[in-house]
């Protein structure tokens, strides 16, 4: 059994990165998730590592170097917060539009303004629409898991799509958790090599990469990518049992807890869901049928899954750590969507929480399945979205 | 360094049928990259007119491998081409020898791409950024940018009734590239093959990073007939408009004198987009515009002297 060990969450993306030893990192430092860089720094200054290291000038200068760098043929990574993704936001289309298995981890952080250093996910949850799969993490454990598994997702031929691993900004990057560091060399053979595809240095075969692609040809490269995200899926769940094989850990694309026959179900993301699992099993072991469904693969979402797993629910609360300003929020609106097609179908209410930084406590997770139980009772929601722990309300 | 006749036998980096606009003269440059160098080359593109005009999708005019992401970041793409390329020669996963060359106009280099090309420069990558300076957004239609010259005529700085165009000089982004200390920058023209040609080849060929200043005449933008790209530019370091020269390791050389004082306007009214300038009432103007150009060329004067006792100092020193 591989040792474990007292480590933070940014510390566990770090040890991951020198296990991956990537040809290629290009980043820019940004709280939460600079640590990552600094102790990647360190490895590379300590020749723990022999990737070339290149510290650019800003966030979208290491999306761009990432890109070029993976398409001149190599395993690239990097690792941002907020308003660096922000700034990155143009070069994430890019990268995962040339298909390029470019593996970043996200410590989510609020996005300005008015600037705020600490975690919610306004950052992850605004690019989801970039092309990029999303993979998050409620522990250290699991953000350090994912990125071992990222480059083998992000570089299946069935994919060739860049893979971007979420943990929580502070509350999961600076807490120190035991978890298990896995072999060197047994996460090496897991990662196998890098196969190469078209890739620029290849000057015996020339290729052009990024051209113009007008009315005649573009939809048609889009259906392409929607296509490789789709068959993420599978390849998630695969790369995912070869993981529970090699370390054994098994992930699917969300984890249901204490599902079986819950009415009451929460939907989340993240840290919070360890929260939710203690209020859980405190109210099931008062005989309350209540659950969590914790997302683990934003994008691809797995609808048909979901709808499987949520079938005999009743009324779903789904919290979002976002506000998407003048629509719901996005998770509930995925969760909405998954469940339309059942006939009986739950209830569904979203809440906006955590904002900022701001924590949710015990009681407001009391409180949310205390207010699904009257729902419940009544038939309707009290309402079907609103903040949860602001002020004012 | 083989002969003018001999480059042109090689095989052009850039093939024919591009759809840059007649008369443009970019292609001049990238065509030549193969043709100085026997190194392998392997170039990026900011977004522009060559990176649309060369790469319309099935088709592309690149016979050697190139790369474009987006307009504001050729030095940070092709950091990391090169970043790659460092890699997996240390690792032994190739032994191909290869240099970089990055294009950006004067918009994706003196303005939108500035701070990724400071960064890619500062960092020291084996890369040759090219700017082949066309005096403003051509691309998208003769927007002004920070090159355009004082007075000129363009879409968002227009002659007007009460306007002379362009208010502001450009600014001066072959000395910026100068300050980053770097063993080679350059300026070039495109009617002066020998000098562009020589330029190119040392900058490839030192290692580290370099850049070219390159003039780049644009026939829409600069409203002049299709065959005068060479000649506007030939008349553009005649009138000591765009000086060629050279800085290596700190100490700049003027690589042409013009022998007779010539005036600016031969160059500004060869071009429509000065043609109001001709009114009276931008006497000022054009008073302006020519003791920009002597104070530039005087500077550059002094430097060039500047460099000459620096070098005579370091081998006086270097014999004590």
């Amino acid at each position: 059994m591989s040792p474990l060990v007292a480590i933070t969450g940014n510390g566990a993306a770090a040890e991951a990165m020198r296990q991956i030893d990537p040809d290629v990192v290009a980043a820019f430092p940004i709280t939460p998730s600079t640590q990552i860089m600094e102790d990647f720094a360190k490895f590379h200054a300590d020749g723990k590592v022999t990737t070339e290291l290149v510290t650019v000038e800003s966030e979208h200068s290491a999306m761009s170097a990432c890109v070029g760098a993976a398409a001149a043929g190599g395993r690239v990574m990097t690792a941002t917060s907020s308003c660096g993704l922000a700034l990155m936001w143009e070069m994430l289309y890019v990268a995962a539009s040339m298909r390029q298995p470019v593996v970043m981890t996200l410590v989510s952080r609020a996005l300005s303004g008015p600037i705020n250093i600490h975690c919610d996910h306004a950052d992850a949850m605004g690019c989801r629409d970039t092309g990029w799969i999303q993979i998050f993490a409620e522990t250290n454990q699991e953000a350090y898991d994912n990125l071992i598994m990222a480059p083998r997702i992000a570089e299946h031929p069935d994919v060739r799509l860049p893979v971007m691993v979420c943990m929580d900004g502070f509350i999961i990057s600076h807490c120190i958790e035991t978890m298990r560091l896995e072999d060197d060399a047994k996460v090496r053979d897991f990662l196998g090599e890098f196969t190469p595809v078209h890739p620029l240095l290849d000057t015996a075969h020339p290729v052009s990469w990024g051209g113009l692609d007008l009315q005649d040809y573009y939809i048609e490269h889009k259906r392409g990518q929607h296509e490789a995200i789709m068959n993420a899926k599978a390849v998630i769940r695969g790369v995912s049992r070869e993981f529970a094989d090699a370390f054994g850990r098994l992930y699917d694309l969300f984890e249901g807890y204490r599902l079986d026959g819950a009415e009451r179900v929460l939907v989340a993301i993240n840290s919070v869901c360890g929260e939710i699992k203690e209020v859980v099993d405190e109210l099931r072991d008062a005989g309350e049928k209540v659950g969590l469904l914790k997302i683990r693969v934003f994008r691809p979402f797995p609808y048909d899954e979901i709808r499987e797993a949520l079938r005999m629910a009743r009324i779903v609360t789904v919290l979002d750590r976002m506000d998407s300003f003048g629509a719901y929020g996005p998770l509930f609106t995925e969760i909405r969507t998954a469940l339309y097609d059942l006939e009986p179908r739950a209830i569904v209410a979203g809440r906006t929480y955590g904002l900022g930084g701001r924590d949710l406590f015990m009681d407001d997770i009391r409180g949310l399945f205390e207010e699904s139980g009257r729902c419940l009772e009544k038939g309707n929601i009290e309402s079907v979205s609103g903040y949860l722990g602001a002020r004012g309300e | 360094m083989p002969g003018l006749q001999e480059l042109a036998r090689r095989r052009p980096a850039f093939a024919a049928g591009h759809r840059m606009c007649a008369g443009c003269p970019v292609p001049i440059i990238a065509r030549m990259l193969t043709q100085v160098t026997d190194h392998e080359i392997v170039a990026g593109n900011a977004t522009g007119c060559l990176e649309v005009a060369s790469s319309i999708f099935p088709y592309t005019a690149w016979n050697i491998p190139w790369i474009h992401t987006a307009f504001e970041n050729a030095g940070a793409t092709m950091s990391g081409v090169e970043a790659m390329y460092k890699s997996l020669r240390r690792r032994g996963k190739t032994d191909r020898r290869i240099k970089f060359v990055a294009f950006g106009g004067d918009g994706g280099t003196y303005d939108i791409g500035l701070q990724s090309l400071s960064g890619a420069m500062e960092r020291g990558h084996d890369l040759v950024y090219v700017c082949y300076d066309n005096g403003a957004y051509m691309n998208t239609g003769i927007q002004r940018s920070s090159s355009t010259p004082f007075g000129a005529s363009t879409t968002t700085s227009p002659a007007g009734t009460v306007s002379g165009g362009k208010p502001q000089f450009p600014k001066d982004l072959t000395s910026i590239m100068i300050s980053h200390h770097i063993d080679y920058v350059a300026q070039a023209s495109i009617h002066n093959p020998i000098d562009l040609s020589d330029k190119l080849k040392k900058a490839i060929e030192l290692d580290g990073p370099a850049f070219l200043n390159v003039l780049c005449p644009c026939v829409p933008g600069w409203r002049i007939e299709a065959d005068m790209a060479v000649e506007a530019a030939r008349v553009a370091v005649a009138t000591r408009y765009w000086p060629l020269f050279e800085v290596e390791k700190g100490v700049t050389r003027i690589n042409h004198k013009p022998k007779e004082r010539i005036p600016v306007t031969d160059w500004l009214f060869m071009q429509g987009r000065f043609r109001h300038l001709k009114e009276p009432r931008w006497q000022e103007s054009l008073i302006r515009i020519q003791e920009a150009v002597d104070e530039r060329w005087d500077r550059l004067l002094a430097l060039e002297a500047l460099g000459a006792r620096l070098r005579s100092a370091e081998s006086e020193r270097s014999h004590q």
